[in-house]
């Protein structure tokens, strides 16, 4: 397998990530999924959580939102509505959002703005546990 | 004839236009800068989901979804985008004629002061009114988006339509009107602007994706995402229009500004020229009467 994987994660706001990797781990709808180069086509939708990459020896994490992955054979195109270094996540704003997101999903238990506040939820947690997470390895 | 302290004032009330008009002209250039970055930005999301539609389209051939079965137009909504304020020249003018000629049952939803306020003087139904700010995220404007399909799921209303403004280039905003629901055939499908059509990558024929959880489910989250990501790149072309616009007006305002300056100086120096040998006369006819 000395093939490349070229990765490419776009958010509505532009492109978050372009470059070539050996291996990228994401959230699929359906569990963890590994993604090796020559991998077959694959259409999936993801969900908020953590994207793994592997390049060279370097391993890197972003934090995504809900989503879809366009997988071919060499490129993994991430169609995502958020995609976040570790290192941009701000935990104490991303803790208030939460704090304020739960106590305004406590007033209002259905409607569209629920499952909006549901969505905000799922993505602050999904920051905040890859930035906890990147605490204790170092 | 004016007296000369008139003129002057005049002078100075039209410089202190001008530099209010040219302070405006620079704010809007730079906003104009950001806003024309944040909807090229969404270029390479607009490929990779048409790239990913067209291809699904190809391979779920009959799939039955709320969103892209045509049924009966009673009550057709309009989503507005306008403008919060003026001072952009025609915009808002070109764009809500189009909006008046709609007909008598459309019910509305709007982005923009100027549109509601339109709405509301034609005394048409207003389902709802949006504030867009200037720095407006994809999840503040992805409230727009989710009213109108849950609207549209509910069978509250049967089409969607949206009335907006082509950032065309600097000097050129079009209004325009895009359908969003239903989408009717998948085939045809151009997420994000529509214009680059020519760039759409073709998705390779040979390419036999495996779906996960399965076609009709992702298609199915696929195109509400679709719906929120056209409404949110065609309300960010707007604001790239909005703030070209308006730089455009002002600097025209500015310019007319300095043409007013100079011809009023002009009268000004005529008017104390003449003075000033009136004088000279009336001292000389003195003189020689009292020699």
């Amino acid at each position: 397998m000395a093939g490349k994987l070229r990765l490419v994660v776009v958010t509505p706001e532009g492109k978050t990530f372009d470059d070539d990797v050996e291996q990228v781990v994401m959230p699929g709808v359906e569990g963890q999924l590994g993604i090796l180069p020559g991998h077959v086509p694959l259409l999936t939708a993801i969900q908020p959580g953590e994207l793994d990459l592997k390049a060279g020896s370097r391993g890197d994490e972003l934090a995504v939102g809900g989503g879809f992955a366009e997988i071919t054979g060499d490129r993994v195109t991430i169609l995502t509505d958020m995609a976040v270094k570790p290192e941009d996540i701000d935990e104490h704003a991303v803790e208030k959002a939460l704090e304020s997101a739960k106590q305004a999903l406590l007033e209002k238990k259905a409607g569209p703005e629920a499952a909006e506040l549901m969505a905000l939820i799922q993505r602050s947690t999904a920051q905040l546990n890859l930035k906890r997470k990147r605490r204790t390895q170092i | 004839m004016a007296s000369t302290r008139d003129i002057r004032r005049r002078i100075r009330s039209v410089k202190n236009t001008a530099q209010i008009t040219k302070a405006m002209q620079m704010v809007a250039a730079s906003k104009m800068r950001k806003a024309q970055q944040a909807a090229l930005a969404g270029r390479p999301y607009a490929e990779a989901m048409n790239r990913v539609l067209s291809s699904l389209a190809n391979r779920v051939g009959s799939i039955s979804h709320p969103f892209l079965e045509k049924r009966e137009i009673r009550r057709p909504c309009a989503l507005v985008i306008s403008t919060d304020k003026g001072l952009c020249g025609a915009l808002n003018t070109n764009l809500l004629r189009e909006v008046g000629a709609l007909p008598k049952e459309t019910v509305f939803v709007t982005a923009g002061k100027k549109g509601k306020q339109f709405v509301a003087r034609m005394g048409r139904e207003l389902l709802a009114d949006f504030d867009v700010k200037d720095d407006a995220s994809s999840y503040k404007i992805k409230q727009i988006s989710q009213f109108l399909i849950e609207q549209y799921l509910e069978g509250k209303i049967d089409s969607v339509s949206i009335f907006h403004t082509r950032f065309v280039n600097t000097l050129v905003q079009k209004p325009e009107r895009t359908d969003l629901l239903p989408i009717g055939k998948l085939e045809k499908l151009q997420a994000g602007t529509g214009e680059h059509s020519e760039s759409a990558i073709q998705p390779d024929e040979n390419l036999q994706y495996i779906y996960e959880p399965s076609g009709d489910e992702v298609l199915s989250a696929l195109l509400p995402a679709y719906i929120h990501f056209q409404v949110y790149q065609l309300v960010l072309d707007a604001k790239a229009s909005e703030h070209s616009a308006r730089m455009v007006a002002m600097k025209s305002a500015t310019d007319n500004a300095k043409g007013m300056i100079k011809d009023l100086t002009l009268e000004y120096n005529k008017v104390r020229q003449s003075g000033i040998t009136t004088e000279l006369l009336e001292i000389a006819t003195a003189q020689m009467a009292m020699a």
